[in-house]
Parts: structure tokens; C-alpha cells; sequence
């Protein structure tokens, strides 16, 4: 468990040293912002006290930073040559992977919070479902721990920090969009079945504020399974033939 | 601690980048790993640190082998990589804090280590920049500092000299030698005058295949066969006079006059044998004045070349 934390703690501070985490923060609260008061259907727009605004802006903003932030995780590492370092020290390839997984939640998770001030203004303007709003957030949670992982298994294909990026977003863009178009396109089981892989209805009936075991068992298993295949791709080096 | 390595292969495809070696490095021992580029020096070196499992074969450390037990062998090796990797965007102490924290250096310690680290590499001075601030031959300093933050009992370092200014080469050296002296220390390098400097056994690595093993003085005299030295000798008549008293001695094998020098010999003496007494001896016998008598050493560079060019 300590290596684990080590590592996450290294990240975490990268992402300050580095402003990543502060563009991160300004943009993410800027845009959602923007759209939750300003522009657009915001919540005077629609004449209702609720988060649903800031939750759709988020979810996109997430889609694209979550890769900016894993696309070198794994990818510098290698190119470097600093995971040799890393693993020649008294630690293993899944503890690596789970750090550094942890260091980007914790990252979302400080965004979030900071959003905070948001739920309080917009409960004060009027009423509004409590447990929505937090299901919102844990909907947000479990899909950034799903693009993490989906995101730290690209990186960990590929030396390329660009690579890595792009085939994050490739990947996520089919669990957001393309397996839900799939699933509209078809019917019966095969409907069934893309509608069960696109994230997007996982994440809308969870903001909906439906705690389904069956969504969230959905997000744990993209996350393992991200994970997991990193760790496997991390490992392949030492396969003995 | 002991390193012992045994019938250790790793193919990368068809080649064969480390092909069968077997070597034991003894506790206090400082063994030089020579060989020219893509012999499979740290090929060796990454499955020893437990960075690349072997295609076949094992490496042990103090019995422990690194494939069954990689877990417990890692806290006993502090290792250099070859291209000195470090987070460029960490201040040095920073970093070395990181280091120490997954070396699992006891919490009250870690300042200490850093401290002593810091005053034994030299950091002093720039310790509170960030690593990609420095000069190579610092950073250089900071990777031997993260290599020994934990006190490791065996010391891998892959050509540690590299980058480093003349003064700072002959204070690694003595810091190499001194780390050596109660630790087990494996180098590789391509600069021969280094092996010599510090190292208590030369491995020259061939192809992935061991070519020499043995202590410098062992692997000339093994190169060598035979004794040559070089004779000058005056006062006497003339030249054929001189070679038909030398090759008159029981120990001698055989006499070269050398070209461009007046009076002076090449003499090989026989296997096993040394003929200076007996040279001296003769030139008192015969009232000749004996102005040279310089035994001829096989030079390092030369047997490296013998044994790796084919």
C-alpha cells in the first residue's frame, strides 16, 4: 500500500510543479462556469434550480482532460527510461499503475470539490433534489476513474505522449458516442448489448440519481480492466519465453 | 553479498544478446564488466536488477534468485542505469526524498541519508535546483546518490563515469573504490584505464559470451605467455657479439635486435621464466653496461582488442 501512495503523491505534486493541475483547474471551473450561469441553457435559461447544466459540461471537459493528464504517465516513463528506475526499486508494475491512477483521481477529486460553491449558490436560489446532485457527482467520479484507466492503458502502449493522447480519446469516444449510436441502430440482444458497453447511459442513470449496482458494477469492471491491461503491457518486457 | 549468475541467456528476437554466461561476484569484490557496444553488458546488468526476466538462466543475489524472488533481491541492489534516467522536473532533494521513501528508508533516517548522500556526491552546492538545471556531470552525481541512498549491499552501475569532467572521474573512482571495499560492486565500462583504476576482476563480455575473467596482472600474463623485455646494452663490441651472448642463456626463448635503436634488444625469455638476473649478469661478466631493462606489459587496450574484434 505505501509504494502506492508514494507514487501517487510524487504525480500528484508533478501536476502542480508542472501547472497542468492549474489549467487544469481554471479551465475546467471556468468552462463549467461559464455554462452553468452565463451562456447557453443555463440554469436561468432554464428557470430551475439544478445542477444538470454544470454535470453535461463537466462530463465533455473531463473527456478531454483526463487524457491530457495520463497521456504522459506511463508513455514518458518509458521514453525516459525512469521506469527502469522506478522498477529496479522494491516495488511492483500494479502498484505503479494503481499510483499514478490514484494521483489523477485525487486531481478530479479537487476540482470537484472545488465546484462546491456552485451546489451551495444554486440551492440557495431555489429548491433543489440534494440527491441528485451528489449521484452527479459520483457519476463523475466513476466516469473519470473509467477515462483514467482507459487513458494510463494507452499510455502504457506507446513511448508517444501524442499517440497516447489520441488513442485515449479514441477509446473513450467509442464508449461515449459510437456504442450508443450503435445501440440505436440496431435491435434486440446486439442493442442490448451496445447499450450496455456506452457509457453515456451508465452515466445518465446515475445522474439521474438511480444507484443501479448493475451501472456501477459497469464502471468498476472498465476500470479494472483498463488497469489491469496496463499493468499486462508493463509486464510483457518480463515474459519469459 | 554474493552475485552469482548462472547460464544466463535473453534472445531479443533470433539474437542472442547474452548467450549462456555464468560469473560469481564475491562480497567486497569490485568487478569490471568490459566489452565493446551491444556486447550485452547491460542486458546482463537489467536482468541482475530485476528489470527484464532472462530467456533462460538465473541470476542469484546472496542465494536469492531475482526471478523467483524479485521483491526481496530489489532492496539489496542500488542500480545506475546506463542512460542515468531521472524525473528532470524534481529538485535534487526532492527527489532523493522519493527515492529514500520507496527504498523504504526508516522515516526517522531519510534526512540523514539524503544529508550524507548530499555531503558524499557533492551535491551541496546544488541541491535545491531542479535536476534539469544541472550539468551532466551532477546529474551524473545525483544518480549515484539515488543509487546508494538505502545503503545497498551490492552496487550495480552501468558506465557511471560517463560525462563526467577528468577531476570528477578520479572522485567517483575513489568513491567506487571505497564503496568497494566492504560492498559488492559491478561496472561496466568502455574506458580501460578506468577497470584498472578500481576494479578487482575484469569481465570482457564478447557477443554476449564471457571472453576473459580474471585480475588485470592475470589476464596480461595469460595474453602475453611469455616475458619480454626490452635491453639496452653499450660498451660492447659489436652487435652480434651481445645477441650470441643472450641467446646463450638457459632462459631465454629467443633475441630481436630492434630497428632504429643502437644496442638494444627485444628478449623473449621462456614460458614461465624471467631472464633480467641472468641478463645482469652476463653484462657483468662481460664488462658491458646495462642502460635499459624494461619489462614490456601487454597493454589492457590490446587484449580488449584481441579478444572482442574477430
Amino acid at each position: 500500500m505505501k509504494p502506492i501512495w508514494i507514487i501517487a503523491k510524487r504525480e500528484f505534486r508533478t501536476f502542480f510543479d508542472s501547472l497542468a493541475a492549474y489549467i487544469l483547474l481554471v479551465v475546467f471551473l471556468g468552462l463549467s462556469g461559464f455554462f452553468t450561469w452565463l451562456f447557453g441553457s443555463d440554469i436561468f435559461f432554464i428557470g430551475q434550480a439544478t445542477l444538470m447544466p454544470f454535470f453535461s459540461v463537466a462530463y465533455w471537459t473531463l473527456f478531454f482532460f483526463i487524457p491530457a493528464l495520463t497521456m504522459k504517465m506511463l508513455a514518458e516513463e518509458k521514453r525516459s527510461g525512469t521506469l527502469e528506475l522506478l522498477l529496479t526499486k522494491p516495488i511492483t508494475d500494479w502498484q505503479i499503475v494503481v499510483g499514478k491512477f490514484l494521483s489523477v483521481l485525487m486531481l478530479i477529486g479537487v476540482a470537484l470539490l472545488l465546484t462546491i460553491p456552485y451546489y451551495i449558490s444554486v440551492s440557495m436560489l431555489g429548491p433543489i433534489d440534494h440527491g441528485s446532485v451528489w449521484s452527479g457527482y459520483i457519476g463523475m467520479l466513476l466516469m473519470s476513474a473509467a477515462f483514467t484507466s482507459i487513458g494510463l492503458f494507452a499510455s502504457s502502449i506507446t513511448n508517444n505522449q501524442i499517440v497516447a493522447f489520441l488513442l485515449a480519446l479514441f477509446v473513450g469516444v467509442f464508449f461515449l458516442i459510437i456504442f450508443d449510436v450503435l445501440a440505436s441502430s440496431f435491435t434486440g440482444t446486439i442493442a442490448y448489448f451496445f447499450n450496455y458497453l456506452s457509457l453515456s447511459t451508465h452515466y445518465e442513470s446515475i445522474s439521474r440519481g438511480v444507484m443501479d449496482s448493475k451501472d456501477l458494477i459497469y464502471f468498476f469492471s472498465i476500470t479494472a480492466i483498463g488497469l489491469l491491461l496496463a499493468d499486462t503491457v508493463l509486464s510483457k518486457r518480463n515474459i519469459v519465453e | 553479498m554474493s552475485v552469482t549468475v548462472t547460464n544466463l541467456t535473453k534472445k531479443y528476437q533470433t539474437q542472442r544478446a547474452v548467450d549462456n554466461i555464468s560469473f560469481e561476484v564475491k562480497t567486497g569484490e569490485v568487478l569490471g564488466f568490459l566489452g565493446p557496444n551491444g556486447a550485452g553488458k547491460t542486458t546482463t546488468m537489467k536482468i541482475i536488477t530485476g528489470f527484464m526476466a532472462p530467456s533462460d538462466g538465473d541470476a542469484k543475489v546472496n542465494g536469492i534468485s531475482v526471478l523467483e524472488d524479485p521483491d526481496k533481491v530489489k532492496p539489496l541492489i542500488g542500480y545506475l542505469p546506463e542512460s542515468n534516467p531521472l524525473y528532470q522536473d524534481m529538485p535534487v532533494l526532492e527527489y532523493l526524498q522519493f527515492v529514500a521513501e520507496l527504498q523504504n528508508v526508516p522515516k526517522n533516517k531519510v534526512q540523514d541519508r539524503i544529508a550524507q548522500m548530499v555531503k558524499v556526491c557533492g551535491l551541496n552546492v546544488e541541491k535545491h535546483k531542479k535536476i534539469n538545471e544541472l550539468s551532466k556531470g551532477y546529474k551524473q552525481r545525483v544518480g549515484l546518490a539515488q543509487a546508494l541512498i538505502h545503503d545497498p549491499e551490492i552496487l550495480i552501475l552501468d558506465e557511471p563515469t560517463t560525462g563526467l569532467d577528468p577531476n570528477q572521474i578520479v572522485e567517483i573512482r575513489n568513491l567506487i573504490r571505497e564503496i568497494g571495499r566492504e560492498k559488492t560492486v559491478i561496472l561496466s565500462t568502455h574506458i580501460l584505464p578506468e577497470v584498472e583504476a578500481t576494479c578487482d576482476r575484469i569481465l570482457i563480455i564478447n557477443d554476449g559470451k564471457i571472453v576473459a575473467d580474471g585480475t588485470s596482472e592475470s589476464l596480461r600474463k595469460q595474453a602475453q605467455g611469455q616475458e619480454v623485455l626490452k635491453v639496452g646494452i653499450s660498451e660492447a663490441e659489436n652487435k652480434d657479439q651481445v645477441i650470441e651472448a643472450i641467446q646463450k642463456l638457459d632462459t631465454v626463448a629467443m633475441v630481436d635486435p630492434i630497428k632504429d635503436e643502437n644496442f638494444t634488444f627485444l628478449v623473449n625469455s621462456k614460458n614461465d621464466a624471467s631472464s633480467r638476473k641472468e641478463i645482469f649478469q652476463m653484462c657483468v661478466k662481460n664488462n658491458w653496461v646495462l642502460f635499459e631493462l624494461t619489462p614490456i606489459e601487454t597493454k589492457l587496450e590490446d587484449i580488449f582488442r584481441e579478444l572482442t574484434t574477430n
